[in-house]
């Protein structure tokens, strides 16, 4: 949250990138630099790209043109299990298989790390305490994943990413299906990773209050491209809220924060909302 | 990698030595009770098989079984133990470690209970393509068993690309209509034949392991004797890829990986399907059976065991359940198949993840 007065290095880059399902073309010519060390949040409205670009830069989708750089090499022609050594990624709404114990399931998290012949050691076991023990999640070890609160499920899908061990983490939607409690809880959780371990974060989010607060950099896409990057005191203004999200709004100081808070104005309160001006 | 660890450590190391010791202890339990169940299974399939090979109407001693197979000819138990008892019994578990196998790589890469082999159609499409070559060609031996393995392919492309890359209801939709054809591609073909052999109908309808030659058998053996080793080396990845596509890509576990396990899977139940038929309901039964004894998580080893005990004890039952008549084993793995389609249906379970 604070501003970006050193220049930040970018270990990861998406140079050109356009991206598409079938014959549908969602992201075009885009260029991002994702700072290290910091936590990027990329808004916008439905369908405008944000988990399209989120898939592209975490190699779930190939390129049409363009390419993303991991460390300066396209990351499709690098053996995806080294990638995965280095980038991290927790999906939207991932299911637990039935029956897996949360110790199982964030174990799982450090498949990148086996090898032919090297299996499960003292470093995997330390490696999985760790991710329990940041998340909060300890405490669950030998539950069923199933059984468990939406919050908390969140939280073991976040140290099995974690127990991944990757200098870069990509996030989508990290909040749906949480009450407020809970997302901020999470988002929470993700900035502490962020300023403990210096981790790499980028994210989709769909509330743009919370992403004012939490992102250190905030990408807005409409259409496919950015419609504006940067700080959130910067991005977050009324006419580019106006102009990604086609919504009348004012924008205000958060209280808490200190971060743009953006109050919609709507149909129904704003013949009310010009006469108070 | 140990350093970087520990430099990133935030939390100190007295309580990550603790966090240490309940992460261990908590991987025990679900290991524990894998290694029981796949004992009990193993037990239970001993069991099987010798009851199978030494009781029923023709009673064998065990110092007797020995002898026989050394080489001591037995008048009538010999012929009885080498030429009926014996191969049906092997038969059965080979044909059953296949069909359990290739189900359960099916329902765990495509996260779906309903989409084994035998409900999706491929291995009526292997039963179909090995009854043309036999019938109406007059094939034997190892090309009926490559026959198989393509027609099996060829299905699982055909319900691949019209049901779309997902494992949801469209697949299970897509695939029982694919099975229909198959059977009535079976049908066709005895209708074509000069002799109508009910037998062989069922066989190659519903599975049966009867009057099968040692050759086959064998043949059976040896390709197994291949697969099973390199499909528990692709399927050490199963962990991740039952994560889902994405999460498993984020893990470094491709799609591919995926894919091949699914063509493991055809390969397995086609070869079976070669040499015993299409037992039904096998590969459907033997990984939820497995599943559920092992506290609902994923056991490959564990369903190869449950379907031999399936078929082989279900071959039992099919052998003197009528007197004077000789169940295919299909007849009773359907019998006993059907229901639980009926209960898992009923349940509301399958399908919940893929859809």
């Amino acid at each position: 949250m604070t501003a970006t007065t050193t220049p930040v290095g970018s270990r990861l880059v998406a140079a050109g990138l356009s991206l598409g399902y079938d014959d549908r073309p969602v992201v075009h010519d885009l260029d991002l630099h994702v700072p290290d060390g910091r936590v990027t949040v990329i808004v916008g409205a439905n369908a405008c790209g944000k988990s399209t670009l989120l898939r592209g830069l975490a190699r779930l989708l190939r390129p049409r043109s363009g390419a993303v750089l991991l460390d300066g090499e396209a990351i499709h022609r690098q053996p995806t299990k080294q990638v995965a050594r280095t980038l991290g990624l927790l999906p939207q709404n991932p299911v637990a298989p039935e029956g897996v114990t949360v110790v199982d399931l964030v174990g799982r998290g450090r498949h990148p790390h086996h090898g032919a012949f090297r299996r499960w050691t003292t470093e995997d076991d330390a490696a999985v305490a760790e991710a329990l023990t940041l998340t909060d999640t300890l405490d669950l070890a030998d539950r069923v994943v199933d059984e468990l609160s939406g919050g908390q499920r969140q939280r073991v899908w976040i140290a099995m990413a974690l127990a991944q061990g990757t200098d870069l983490l990509l996030l989508d939607e990290p909040t749906t299906y949480l009450d407020v409690a809970h997302q901020v809880e999470m988002l929470d959780l993700l900035a502490e990773l962020n300023a403990r371990r210096g981790t790499t974060i980028v994210m989709v989010l769909h509330d743009l209050n919370l992403s004012a607060r939490y992102a250190d950099h905030l990408v807005a896409l409409r259409g496919g491209r950015v419609a504006a990057e940067g700080a959130p005191r910067d991005v977050v203004t009324e006419e580019v809220v106006r102009e990604v999200f086609g919504l009348d709004n004012r924008v205000i100081e958060d209280p808490v924060s200190h971060t743009p808070l953006v109050v919609p104005v709507g149909r129904r309160h704003s013949r009310r909302h010009q006469e108070d001006r | 990698m140990t350093a970087v660890t520990e430099a990133r450590t935030v939390t100190p190391g007295s309580a990550i030595a603790d966090a240490v010791q309940v992460v261990r202890a908590a991987r025990r339990v679900p290991r524990r009770r894998t290694a029981l169940v796949v004992g009990g299974l193993a037990v239970a399939l001993v069991a099987a098989f010798g009851a199978r090979v030494l009781l029923g109407d023709y009673t064998i001693t065990i110092p007797d079984f020995v002898r026989i197979l050394a080489g001591t000819d037995i008048p009538g138990a010999t012929y009885i133990l080498l030429e009926s008892k014996l191969p049906r019994a092997v038969l059965a578990t080979l044909a059953g470690v296949a069909f359990g196998v290739a189900g359960a790589l099916f329902q765990t890469t495509l996260r779906n209970p309903l989409a084994s082999p035998d409900i999706i159609g491929v291995s009526l499409g292997a039963s179909a393509c090995a009854v043309v070559a036999i019938a109406l060609w007059g094939w034997q031996g190892l090309p009926v068993s490559a026959v198989a393995v393509t027609g099996a392919v060829a299905v699982a492309l055909v319900v691949r690309l019209v049901a779309g890359p997902h494992g949801g209801y469209r697949l299970v939709l897509v695939g029982i209509g694919a099975a229909a054809a198959m059977q009535s591609v079976i049908q066709y073909v005895f209708t074509r034949v000069d002799e109508y052999d009910a037998q062989l109908v069922l066989r190659w309808l519903t599975g049966s392991v009867n009057g099968v030659a040692w050759p086959t058998i064998r043949l059976l053996a040896l390709v197994l004797a291949v697969l099973l080793p390199l499909t528990w080396w692709v399927a050490r990845s199963l962990r991740v890829s039952e994560l889902g596509d994405d999460a498993a890509a984020g893990l470094g576990v491709s799609r591919a990986r995926s894919e091949l396990l699914l063509l493991l899977g055809v390969v397995l139940s086609a070869v079976a399907v070669a040499a015993a038929g299409p037992i039904a309901f096998v590969s459907f039964l033997a990984g939820p059976i497995a599943r559920a004894l092992n506290g609902g998580r994923t056991t490959i080893l564990g369903a190869a065991l449950t379907g031999a005990v399936v078929v082989v004890s279900a071959d039992y039952v099919a052998d003197y359940l009528v007197p004077d008549t000789n169940l295919p084993v299909g007849v009773v793995t359907g019998a006993v198949g059907a229901p639980f389609l009926l209960w898992l249906l009923a349940r509301g379970r399958a399908g919940r993840r893929a859809a």
